[in-house]
């Protein structure tokens, strides 16, 4: 098509437009709202006690729900892609997978409390032996590793899908081990795409709020994430957002945005390597 | 397997059992009522709206990011994939930032239908953009340019032509949208106020103790999302071939 030049430049001015008050404008003022009494202020408000101890415990969920959903990932591609389940397996273990997609992450957070709160299923089998999972850490743990768990199977299988089984077999009819084979052959032609998952699922362990609000007792300097510290400032200033909010999602802004970087570093790689 | 089983199927099976756990007739009587309808409604209506105009902008954006070229456009591409990288409750902090109370621009959405609206717009940019995206980069130009040789005008070109082919891409991006849009709670939280969206609904009844009316809701939304999760599936199955 030959378009004109000038519904060329309106297409691309109606774009740009639509970026610009959607995305750009709306963080460029969290930007300067976070800084408008001084960068003093700003940084006391990220250094209170309660604010490290949150930004420890987003960093401490992400450490644990990323290698645990990166190791069941890779696995789960494999088993997809490769495997020689029934054709009904796999589509099952497909959609399911997909489930914490499609769920409400409010509804994640009431199921973990049906299953692991006090009178729920295993609950008071955990609880008679000391350990509380609901409003306790480990409930957000369980809580993050499910809201982030479909990640790194979407970007690895389509891989696994177009590399392709002939280098595999080569390496083994040249009697390599399975195990062998997966180390030297699978792993690295899968690399970017497994790079790439792992950005996804620690983007989505920093920032998530839904499911681990539910599952948290909500107490300042223990169980509060940075996500759910804002939540919480917001709400001690009735809605009338202050600096202490806009500093901590700052903060909270900052990390994530270079996981973004991290993920346009990855992604130019990944088409690259294609 | 197992691994999927404690961490998602157990919790799921766990809430449709707490919705039915007082009989059939609590179940019907806790989404028979004028909230949780109300809030069913509202939400429907709110994630229909996010997947129709998203549909349309994302298709819009997709085709100036494949087909035009200016200065930045490395820049604009990256800025796409912001909401996914954004944390949520920042999202919708952003948004209250320059559309709430205390607003630079002047304009004072917090707490209003149009606030839900922009947020959810917001969270659910990415997904028809980088759905429709690689097909547009994919199609061949030789067939648009035949169409033009053989005297059809711009528009009809994209109507006849070039919309055929993205129509999948678009419908399973909007879809997306539309599933994320029923169940989206971080970016909502702040800004939402009385406007009774179902995740807001549901967190308030966990709040408050009536855990049976929460999972009553939560089954309901967990099946119309699901009925979009296999549609979506056949969508992809039927152009995959």
């Amino acid at each position: 098509m030959a378009i004109s030049r000038r519904t060329t430049l309106s297409l691309r001015a109606v774009t740009l437009l639509y970026l610009t008050l959607l995305l750009l404008l709306p963080v460029a003022v969290v930007f300067w709202r976070t800084f408008e009494h001084g960068a003093g202020t700003a940084w006391s408000f990220m250094t209170t006690p309660a604010a490290v101890s949150a930004l420890w415990l987003t960093l401490l969920l992400a450490v644990i729900a990323v290698p645990l959903n990166t190791i069941f990932g890779v696995g789960a591609a494999m088993v997809l892609v490769r495997g020689k389940a029934p054709r009904a397996g796999k589509a099952i273990l497909d959609a399911v997978i997909d489930l914490p997609f499609v769920v409400s992450p409010v509804i994640i957070g009431l199921a973990l409390i049906l299953v692991y709160g006090q009178g729920g299923w295993f609950g008071d089998t955990f609880l008679n032996n000391g350990i509380q999972i609901i409003y306790a850490v480990p409930g957000m743990v369980i809580a993050t590793v499910f809201v982030s768990l479909p990640f790194v199977v979407r970007e690895v299988a389509p891989v696994l899908a177009e590399v392709g089984d002939e280098q595999e077999q080569a390496a083994a009819t040249l009697g390599a081990s399975s195990w062998q084979t997966f180390w030297r052959v699978t792993l690295p032609s899968i690399r970017w795409g497994v790079a790439y998952g792992v950005v996804l699922t620690t983007a989505r362990a920093l920032g998530e709020i839904g499911a681990v609000l539910v599952v948290s007792s909500n107490v300042a300097g223990s169980t509060l994430t940075l996500p759910l510290l804002i939540f919480q400032r917001d709400e001690q200033v009735g809605g009338q957002v202050t600096t202490s909010v806009y500093a901590a999602a700052t903060e909270l802004a900052v990390i994530s945005i270079g996981v973004l970087l991290l993920m346009t570093m990855f992604g130019s790689r990944t088409k690259e390597a294609r | 397997m197992l691994y999927m089983s404690v961490i998602v199927l157990i919790p799921l099976a766990a809430v449709a059992v707490k919705a039915i756990s007082s009989g059939l007739g609590t179940f019907w009587d806790s989404i028979d009522n004028t909230l949780a309808i109300r809030a069913l409604v509202i939400t429907m209506t709110a994630s229909l709206l996010v997947a129709a105009i998203g549909a349309v902008m994302g298709t819009l954006v997709a085709w100036v990011l494949v087909r035009d070229t200016f200065p930045g456009k490395r820049f604009v591409g990256a800025l796409i994939d912001l909401p996914f990288a954004l944390p949520t409750i920042v999202a919708g902090l952003t948004l209250i930032a320059l559309y709430g109370p205390n607003s630079p621009v002047g304009i004072d959405l917090a707490f209003t239908r149009g606030a839900v609206i922009v947020a959810l717009l917001f969270v659910t940019l990415p997904f028809v953009v980088r759905s429709v995206q690689p097909v547009l980069l994919e199609l061949d130009r030789e067939v648009e340019e035949a169409a033009a040789s053989l005297g059809a005008a711009n528009a009809t070109t994209f109507r006849r032509i070039v919309l055929p082919a993205l129509r999948p891409a678009i419908f399973s991006g909007a879809a997306l949208a539309f599933a994320r849009s029923i169940g989206e709670f971080g970016s909502l939280a702040l800004i939402a106020g009385k406007v009774q969206i179902a995740s807001i609904v549901i967190y308030a009844d966990i709040e408050s103790g009536s855990e049976q009316a929460a999972a009553a809701l939560s089954v309901v939304l967990m099946l119309v999302a699901l009925v979009v999760l296999f549609m979506l599936r056949w969508i992809g199955a039927r152009v995959g071939h």
